[in-house]
């Protein structure tokens, strides 16, 4: 008995080590999204060493793993930024903790994205009250005091450039009546709230409804899950808008798995995967609309004009304005050679 | 009188069958309400019969992940772990230098990661005395983390055309991801049913003291239901992996939820000692049926949520009242 026990477990370890050799993730990485410096941009010049304390949530997705390595990219271009990443942990309470002990360490600026706007609000105000000035990236503060400056994106555009590109196409192939999908991302979140209301927005001006809407959860599996259920619902169907390329793997695994190809799709957040589906043309996918984690590269460059008292070079005012909203631009087979440096 | 006393005994001799006939029941109810709702799709019989395997197809992954969960609450022990097993061995098994390795390798890779990690928590629940609850907690949070880790928090895309081919590809006209929840479920069932190790299972989950009493070498046994549990979380990656072309470690979410409770409304008993194999898969053919229904209905996905926290409410009650009623006899 103890022998076949041994075999069951001996042949457990060596299993083990054997697969334990196969974590070798060598994947040709991603370009993070820097800008480099432009001669004539009198920003460029080194200007007094910017601390930079930096902290966004822990990545299990492929927008939030860009937003870090683009900032510690972009932190990278500059020699006069010292940046100074804090682990964010899994929720806003941890995230807070890390943060009160980077307020200790004294940084020039800090940049954040929160886990929740709402529950950091009182850190940015604690911050900007101890004279450092924050940057806010993407998840805003309720209270304007409790931020310097804030960059982020527009969910809301992003679902009105998604529900333009598709009635524009719509009323190019002389559909009256196009049946139109909707997968959306995980329900709870309120961006996910605004992108929905953005794209049915924008379809109405066209005289056009959502016949049929999922809610996936940001991943591929959940994705593919909803759209073989959103393609049994809509036999027929003639657009359909997917707000997440990530769970768009899936959702295309599901569109060729079940060999439709009658209609088109448009994804969301502008990843390399889709924009090079995109740009080859053999797919449904035939655009997304951008809600870019470039978004980080330039809040950092931003605390660093913050930092060192400049403004923004082209325009007139001699600091940094407080607001910046992205547009959610729609990369299509014609401009996607473009827009391929910025996907993640 | 004496007929009416006696016809709950013979009702609880046949309680799996009745139990299994009922949520056959709420299939077929389920039928009804999307014949009523979409008249239009019902009426066609090649969409009916597409639906039907579609479903049959999201119950495939869940499916085998059930089947390994009901031998373990039937052990008497809990596995909250299976979500982030399915997530670690499909981020494994598709990294770079595992997809070198071609098929073979995938798959043995996902294998081995779920059954080393089943290994895992059947060691600490049946050798470090761990509650169940707590060793697959730990397991749950442990392996999202390694799967985070080794995939870069990036989604890993599947390069593998036999393995992508699996959600795609159809034996005999049954979607090749349904034929094998057929095997692992026909195997699944043997193995309770039909051997030893099923015998003791349930022996160990009726009464552990008795079980040990009589010979059985509980803590192997314990510890052999946790792997066998990892070896589904193997499978159903592997599945998982096929259906959305890739992993991710945040794949296969509230996994264990699903399965628990497939297994509950199925007739698994959560204190262990009783269920069965067929009563989880129909359990999980439900669910499956329910989501499908509220997609081709249009209805959001909070109203499914509450519709199956209702039905999981129903079975539990169910559950109770045949236990009053056998206790009554």
């Amino acid at each position: 008995m103890a022998t076949r026990r041994n075999m069951l477990l001996g042949g457990a370890v060596l299993s083990a080590m054997a697969v334990a050799g196969c974590t070798s993730n060598e994947t040709p990485t991603n370009t993070p999204q820097v800008k480099d410096g432009d001669g004539n941009n009198p920003n460029v010049q080194p200007g007094k060493t910017v601390t930079i304390g930096f902290s966004a949530p822990a990545a299990d997705h492929g927008w939030i793993a860009a937003i870090t390595n683009n900032a510690k990219a972009q932190a990278g271009t500059f020699k006069d930024v010292v940046f100074k990443p804090v682990e964010a942990g899994k929720d806003a309470a941890a995230q807070r903790a890390a943060l009160e002990a980077l307020i200790s360490q004294k940084p020039d600026v800090i940049v954040l994205l929160p886990h929740d706007g709402k529950e950091l609000n009182a850190f940015g105000l604690k911050a900007m009250e101890a004279g450092i000035p924050v940057v806010n990236l993407d998840r805003a503060f309720p209270d304007p005091l409790a931020y310097r400056c804030q960059i982020k994106g527009d969910n809301y555009g992003m679902g009105v450039a998604a529900g333009h590109y598709i009635g524009k196409a719509m009323r190019a192939k002389n559909i009256a009546s196009p049946i139109i999908g909707e997968i959306a991302g995980m329900d709870e979140l309120e961006l996910t709230q605004e992108r929905s209301a953005g794209f049915k927005a924008a379809l109405a001006t066209y005289g056009f409804t959502v016949a049929n809407r999922r809610a996936a959860r940001f991943t591929a599996d959940t994705g593919q899950r909803e759209a073989q259920n959103l393609l049994q619902a809509l036999p027929k169907m003639d657009a359909v808008w997917n707000h997440d390329d990530d769970q768009g793997i899936g959702v295309l695994a599901a569109v060729a798995a079940a060999n439709r190809s009658e209609f088109l799709m448009v994804g969301g957040a502008g990843s390399k995967k889709a924009i090079e589906d995109i740009a080859s043309d053999k797919t449904v996918l035939k655009a997304t609309v951008t809600y870019s984690p470039s978004m980080a590269s330039s809040a950092i460059s931003l605390a660093r004009l913050i930092g060192q008292s400049r403004g923004m070079a082209d325009l007139v005012e001699l600091q940094v304005p407080k607001e910046i909203i992205l547009a959610s631009e729609t990369i299509t087979k014609d401009n996607a050679a473009t827009y391929v440096k910025l996907g993640f | 009188m004496t007929t009416a006393r006696n016809l709950p005994v013979s009702w609880m001799r046949n309680v799996a069958w009745t139990r299994n006939l009922a949520l056959v029941g709420v299939l077929i109810v389920l039928f009804v309400v999307g014949a009523l709702i979409r008249p239009d799709l019902y009426s066609d019989a090649d969409w009916v019969v597409n639906n039907t395997l579609v479903i049959l197809q999201h119950s495939a992954a869940i499916g085998v992940v059930t089947v390994g969960m009901t031998f373990v609450i039937i052990g008497g022990g809990i596995d909250l772990s299976v979500g982030a097993l399915i997530a670690l061995a499909g981020v494994w098994s598709t990294t770079v230098a595992t997809q070198s390795f071609g098929p073979g390798g995938m798959i043995f890779c996902a294998l081995a990661v779920g059954i080393g990690a089943g290994l895992v928590n059947g060691i600490l629940v049946a050798y470090g005395k761990l509650v169940p609850f707590i060793a697959t907690l730990a397991m749950l949070v442990a392996a999202r983390g390694l799967a985070a880790q080794i995939s870069g928090k990036q989604t890993q895309i599947s390069g593998d055309q036999f393995i992508n081919g699996l959600a795609r590809t159809r034996i005999l006209g049954v979607p090749t991801l349904v034929v094998i929840l057929i095997v692992v479920a026909g195997l699944g069932w043997v193995l309770l049913n039909r051997t030893t190790f099923g015998r003791r299972t349930v022996a160990i989950g009726g009464n552990a003291e008795a079980a040990r009493l009589a010979g059985i070498n509980i803590r192997r046994h314990t510890m052999l239901l946790y792997a066998l549990s990892g070896l589904c979380c193997g499978i159903a990656a592997v599945m998982l992996t096929s259906l959305a072309t890739s992993s991710q470690a945040a794949a296969a979410e509230l996994y264990e939820l699903d399965a628990i409770a497939a297994a509950i409304i199925g007739g698994t008993l959560l204190s262990g000692g009783r269920g069965t194999i067929v009563g989880s898969m129909i359990g999980v053919v439900v669910f499956s049926t329910i989501t499908n229904l509220f997609a081709i209905a249009n209805l959001p996905t909070e109203v499914q949520n509450m519709v199956k926290g209702g039905i999981i409410v129903v079975a539990v009650l169910v559950q109770q009242l045949q236990f009053r009623l056998k206790k009554r006899t």
